[in-house]
């Protein structure tokens, strides 16, 4: 619920690249009490084209103290290609007082797809293939050879909805990245309908997300005691109700007194009666048959 | 009116609840009716033949699953049977003053004396050594009779003398120091010295001397031969010993006489012709012989004088040699076992007159055995007061014969101690007009039967009526027919054992129906073949219902990973193999997709180790099939050592290769975890076949919830690499444990989350919608499990009945692994006492009955806990309406109730799995328990609400019913009598 709760708090939503947003910045400081070290960052970049092909990235940061700034690339690739730089992700390196490393504040800035990205792309649309992005695993060593990289693929035709739409969730452990999911932020449906974007850019939805702590297990001391001095103390039964254990008499119980009343009543009648012909008679008994049935078929109905 | 309906509801759920906590319990006289257990040893490593003037005749064995167990030497049943823990492997076991049984495990640490009749441990002593070693047992022949006799252990390079009566250790010598390996430890002649011999380095032979008495070491020798040493060392007698030189082309003789090191080495080519292949010298003892392996020939040689070799015998097909058994005074006899064609050839020699046999016998051995691996040799004296012998077969399915007289005198399948898989397959449907069955009752039998049963009933039943009521039961003809019944608790149970042998059993009583030992092909040298596991292959319903299922079997050969395949196909009803083929690609992956041609074939993808799929069945429609959705085959692999997770799609048909069923594949996503932080340790998917009865799962006050049902979930834990040892050797602090649930089509990560203070050993279980887990909690050093459930959030706002019958629901639209999911997850963690082996969840065939886990826990029985106890909606004062839904109130560990052992009494040996199979009647799932013993039992974890259980008495049911319509008749009789006298009045 936790998770919840944060996920929309921390839901944070900054349009064009020429507005700087005021976004709420969310600190970890919220979450330093409660011991929890789970968070969500996340940020909404739409890229219309910039005028040039220069990266977009901001570097201005309300206030440059001691956390230090990172910065790790996208890549991608069409179908078999080879990957090449896509974007560019920007965060705060944040040091925690017990040591930890992690990420916040992270922004992406996408690059505009070129003319030959578009071909590939539409080529990739109509064989319904593969757009695959990867990123480095470690952010603080992006930049040393033999890294290694986690990557993710989503079928080319789930992007485009108008604009190209894409969701980046990237699973952070400490300044380890450990997946990269990548997709659509709507639905994909399988028989996947050929759709060429009608605007060449780029939507882009990006996450933080770093695990959740387990809840703890509970204890209860006097459950154990309890446990202790008697046994299998969890599976007793609960306490039944004064009806629930004796049901089963009070129904034949009641139907004897209504039939019993009814009989009282029949009785009576038969002594207004007083001595009238036979033929008279058969009537009161039959309706007094009628009324005795009707409570005892309603009863095995409701059962 | 609703008001009532809700109290009725609440009494049934109550009543209900507390019914179904003893929902799985049995009566004493059940035990047996549906369950059975059999009892297996694995393959021998060690036998000891005792055989005193009185009492029973037995043999002591024991064996790789690290059982040592005391077997009538007449029938071959146990007497009794110890399995020691799965790290306790046997190194040697010995008799010790006639009366108790030594073992010497886990390399030299364990010595335990078990007492002979009845195998009551005696004593147990832990041996500590320094460094680890090859570890020896030795009990030195003494020369007065009823000494205290003192068993020499080698373990740790350290040699203690221990005494046979209490398992004191009376001395220690540490061996480190002089950094000798120690092969061998000689008793001198039967006297007080005793020789340590070992090499210290590769040129250098030592020699200890050492008192046994004393414990004190008399002497060091060493002696240095620059042809340098290899292989095993190997006694021919008291002071000859045989080994190679490092070419292996030289015999070394080291001759210990005097107590001075001779070393003298001779060319393997003096002795035998043709020298190719591998050389070995085979360890046998055989006093005064030694046997060369060259090429899977043998050649005994024998040593005279000082070092005189002399080539006694030639053997030219494959044979095994026994250890010599002193047979009269100083008389030494051998036996050897070859096999010519369908039978084997037990031969006994005398050493000293080798030219002729003591015993030459033909025994028929039937098939599917394989050659005999190992076999112990007996002697005993006949009626006419000759030498006889028995022999203790090892066979190359584990199986173990005695044989005696040139016959098979008892034969036990202990090759099914060591099971790899379980597939079920059904049996044929009984034909009309053959009967299947050997024994069908008549009427009067019938009859006779249900008079009984109605006696038992109605109480007025004898002793002996009860007793034959019981033995009626158990034996009841029904379970053990070999057709399709109509609940379907009848099964075949298609086992794959270590040794590579198939058998089927029968799930009515468990007796084997056919068993066969899988050979690749053509059997070469190169290939030892290692059977991987098992596969459903052809399960016919309704399309093709006149073929038989068969199974797929896959193995490799050697044991390195991208060795070439070998598969076999093989009848599940009469045990054929209908095809095989060996020698091809490696397999690395099995993946059984969900299709299935024409003749009801599943598809399956190979996957081998350059990452290419091979298509199987290699048809044309099955390409068809495959093409039609070629872009939805999606897998994964996990590399546990890198901590990688890889997912894998098609891509094309290979270029490289012509072959139209290769197909190479494409990385799509990859997951890699931190290795300095984590280490995968235990992985569970969903099985293939489970069978969900509805998405949507109703919970208090009318809302409904809907479950993420994918097939394409994988459960991942890790743990931090420094507590992946044992529990307890890190601090809470230092260890963590991770759990993943991932979308395996696009490597979504839906939850991960971390355990602080927890660490494995993991045992995970994925169905529906949730995970079980259990680990160990190391901060409240207890055990505990976890259960994980995923809610699918996107359709939560279905639960509005207008939108339902407007139709603006999404339930009907089709799921995706490309969108985006929107979920839920709730978790919550409880204690549990037990430590677990396994851990299972029941199935049935409609996924209506609720589910219980079964749990193997470390005494070896399984428990049946109710999952209910496992749901993250718990809590300590649940709502009326929770309480109505059957929600238990929280508490913080998991009860035990000792009445839903599923195995009841007994133990599950050595328990390592347990399969569940549904049958064909909702409340019923046939579960299956394998480790050294099997068990199977039928469970109904809701109890049998949908059938009348099994000793409803029918004939009751049917005098009551005629009495009932008498007394119809006999009242309307009456009555009519009455009215017309009322009438007539």
């Amino acid at each position: 619920m936790g998770f919840r709760c944060g996920f929309i708090f921390c839901l944070l939503i900054c349009s064009s690249v020429a507005f700087q947003s005021d976004e709420l910045l969310v600190d970890d400081d919220e979450f330093e009490g409660t011991q929890q070290i789970q968070y969500t960052d996340a940020a909404q970049t739409r890229s219309t084209p910039p005028p040039s092909r220069t990266t977009s990235t901001r570097r201005r940061f309300s206030d440059p103290d001691l956390d230090s700034k990172v910065q790790f690339q996208l890549e991608h690739s069409f179908g078999d290609s080879d990957f090449a730089p896509a974007g560019l992700f920007t965060a705060r390196l944040k040091t925690s007082s017990h040591g930890g490393q992690s990420l916040t504040k992270l922004r992406f800035s996408r690059n505009v797809f070129t003319e030959e990205d578009r071909k590939k792309f539409t080529a990739l649309l109509q064989e319904d293939g593969f757009y695959s992005v990867r990123l480095t695993t470690n952010v603080l060593k992006s930049q040393e050879p033999g890294e290694s990289y986690v990557y993710s693929s989503v079928k080319a035709r789930c992007l485009p909805r108008g604009e190209l739409d894409e969701h980046f969730v990237i699973h952070m452990d400490g300044v380890n990245i450990l997946a990269v999911n990548y997709g659509t932020p709507g639905a994909c449906p399988f028989p996947r309908q050929l759709r060429l974007p009608s605007k060449w850019s780029f939507n882009s939805l990006t996450f933080l997300k770093s695990g959740e702590q387990a809840p703890r297990t509970p204890i209860f001391a006097d459950d154990i005691l309890v446990g202790e001095t008697g046994e299998g103390e969890g599976v007793k039964p609960p306490e039944k109700s004064f009806w629930a254990k004796y049901w089963m008499y009070l129904i034949p119980l009641g139907l004897i007194v209504m039939n019993a009343i009814t009989q009282a009543m029949n009785m009576a009648e038969e002594q207004v009666g007083g001595q009238a012909a036979g033929q008279g008679q058969a009537q009161p008994q039959q309706s007094a048959a009628a009324i005795q049935r009707g409570p005892g078929s309603s009863t095995v109905r409701r059962r | 009116m609703v008001f009532t309906v809700k109290v009725y509801l609440l009494l049934f759920v109550t009543l209900f609840a507390s019914l179904a906590n003893y929902g799985f319990s049995l009566y004493e006289d059940q035990v047996g009716l549906m369950d059975w257990r059999q009892q297996y040893l694995g393959k021998a490593k060690h036998a000891l033949f005792h055989s005193s003037k009185s009492g029973r005749k037995r043999v002591v064995v024991s064996t790789e699953e690290n059982v040592i167990a005391s077997l009538d030497l007449r029938h071959g049943e146990i007497f009794w049977r110890h399995v020691l823990g799965p790290n306790d492997s046997i190194d040697g076991i010995e008799f010790v003053l006639g009366k108790y049984v030594v073992s010497l495990s886990s390399e030299g640490n364990f010595l335990r004396a078990w007492n002979l009749p009845d195998g009551q441990m005696v004593w147990e002593s832990f041996l500590q050594g320094t460094n680890p070693s090859k570890s020896l047992l030795l009990v030195p022949k003494s020369l007065k009779a009823n000494q205290e006799t003192v068993i020499l252990v080698f373990g740790s390079s350290c040699l203690h003398a221990v005494s046979s009566l209490d398992g004191e250790v009376i001395w220690k010598i540490d061996l480190t120091e002089n950094s000798v390996e120690i092969q061998k430890i000689i008793q001198h002649h039967e006297s007080d010295t005793i020789y340590a011999v070992g090499f210290s380095s590769p040129t250098q032979f030592d020699q200890f001397q050492i008192n046994v008495k004393s414990g004190e070491l008399v002497k060091h020798h060493t002696a240095t031969f620059s042809g340098g040493f290899s292989g095993e060392l190997v006694s021919v007698s008291d002071d000859v010993l045989v080994t190679l030189d490092a070419t292996k082309s030289n015999l070394v003789i080291i001759n210990l006489r005097n107590g001075e090191i001779g070393i003298l080495q001779t060319p393997i080519a003096h002795l035998i012709d043709e020298l190719s292949g591998l050389i070995e010298i085979v360890i046998s003892k055989l006093s005064g012989l030694f046997a060369v392996k060259v090429d899977s020939r043998l050649t005994l040689v024998r040593v005279k004088g000082e070092g005189e070799l002399e080539v006694v015998d030639k053997i030219h097909s494959q044979a095994t040699l026994s250890d010599a058994l002193l047979v009269s005074e100083g008389q030494h006899a051998a036996a050897l076992v070859q096999h010519e064609g369908s039978h084997v050839r037990l031969t006994v020699k005398l050493i000293d007159n080798w030219s002729s046999n003591f015993i030459d016998e033909n025994i028929v051995i039937d098939g599917h055995r394989g050659t005999v691996q190992k076999f112990f040799l007996h002697s005993y004296i006949r009626k006419d007061r000759s030498h006889g012998f028995r022999a203790l077969l090892v066979m190359e399915d584990h199986s173990l014969l005695l044989v005696q007289q040139g016959e098979v005198v008892w034969s036990r399948e202990d090759g099914l101690a060591s099971i790899v898989n379980v597939v079920t397959s059904e049996l044929p449907v009984e034909k009309k007009g053959v009967s299947i069955a050997k024994v069908e009752h008549n009427l009067i039998e019938w009859l006779q039967g249900h008079l009984l049963k109605l006696k038992g009933t109605l109480m007025i039943a004898s002793p002996e009526d009860v007793a034959a009521i019981q033995n009626m039961r158990l034996k009841s003809s029904d379970k053990s027919k070999m057709s399709r019944d109509h609940n379907g608790f009848r099964k075949l149970l298609i086992v794959l054992t270590k040794s590579g042998k198939l058998f089927a059993l029968h799930s009515g009583d468990g007796r084997i129906v056919w068993s066969r030992l899988l050979q690749p092909s053509h059997k070469s040298e190169a290939c030892a073949p290692r059977w991987l596991n098992i596969y459903q292959w052809q399960d016919p319903h309704h399309r093709a219902m006149d073929e038989n299922p068969s199974v797929l079997v896959v193995g490799r050969c050697g044991q390195s990973m991208d060795g070439p395949g070998l598969l076999s196909f093989v009848d599940t009803y009469t045990g054929r193999e209908i095809s095989s083929s060996s020698q091809i690609h490696s397999v690395l992956q099995v993946i059984p997709l969900p299709f299935t041609d024409s003749t009801e074939q599943r598809l399956h993808i190979l996957i081998d180790a350059q990452s290419r799929a091979h298509l199987y069945p290699q048809t044309s429609e099955a390409i068809s099939i495959l093409q039609s959705e070629f872009s939805n085959v999606y897998w994964y692999s996990v590399e546990a050592d890198s901590g990688v997770i890889k997912g894998h799609s098609l891509k094309r048909n290979c270029i490289d290769v012509v072959d139209d069923y290769c197909f190479e594949s494409k990385d799509v996503w990859s997951i890699i975890l931190p290795s300095e932080t984590e280490k995968i340790t235990a992985t569970a998917e969903r099985k293939l076949n489970e069978v969900v009865h509805t998405q949507a799962k109703v919970v208090a006050d009318q809302d409904v919830m809907y479950k993420y049902i994918s097939k394409n979930l994988l459960f991942l834990a890790t743990v931090a690499p420094k507590s992946s040892g044992e529990i307890g050797t890190t601090t809470p602090e230092d260890s963590w444990l991770v759990v993943y649930v991932i979308d395996i089509v696009n490597g979504r990560i839906l939850h991960r989350m971390t355990h602080h203070g927890s660490t494995g050993p993991v045992h995970a279980v994925f169905s529906e919608n949730w995970v079980v887990y259990h680990y160990f909690n190391l901060k409240a050093h207890r055990y505990e499990m976890s259960v994980v459930e995923i809610y699918d959030q996107s359709r939560a706002d279905n639960i509005d009945v207008w939108k339902l019958i407007i139709g603006k629901h999404n339930l009907t639209s089709p799921i995706s692994s490309y969108s985006r999911p929107e979920i839920l997850a709730k978790s919550q963690s409880y204690f549990f006492t037990h430590s677990v082996k396994a851990i299972s969840v029941t199935s049935t065939s409609k996924g209506i009955t609720s589910k219980q886990l079964l749990i193997g826990t470390i005494n070896d029985q399984i428990l049946a806990l109710d999952k209910r106890y496992l749901d993250p909606r718990r809590s300590i004062n649940p709502t009326q309406a929770e309480k109505e839904e059957g929600v238990i109130p929280l508490t913080d560990s998991l009860p035990i109730i000792p009445q839903t052992y599923a195995t009841h009494a007994l133990q599950v040996e050595g328990l390592r799995g347990v399969v569940t199979i549904p049958a064909k009647l909702e409340s019923t799932t046939l579960a299956f328990a394998y480790g050294v013993d099997l068990f199977f039992t039928r469970i109904t974890p809701s109890r049998t609400y949908d059938s009348l259980t099994e000793d409803f008495s029918y004939a009751l049911l049917l005098i009551t019913i005629v009495a009932l319509v008498i007394a119809i008749f006999a009242t309307w009789v009456f009555s009519e009598r009455k009215e017309l006298q009322d009438k007539w009045k």
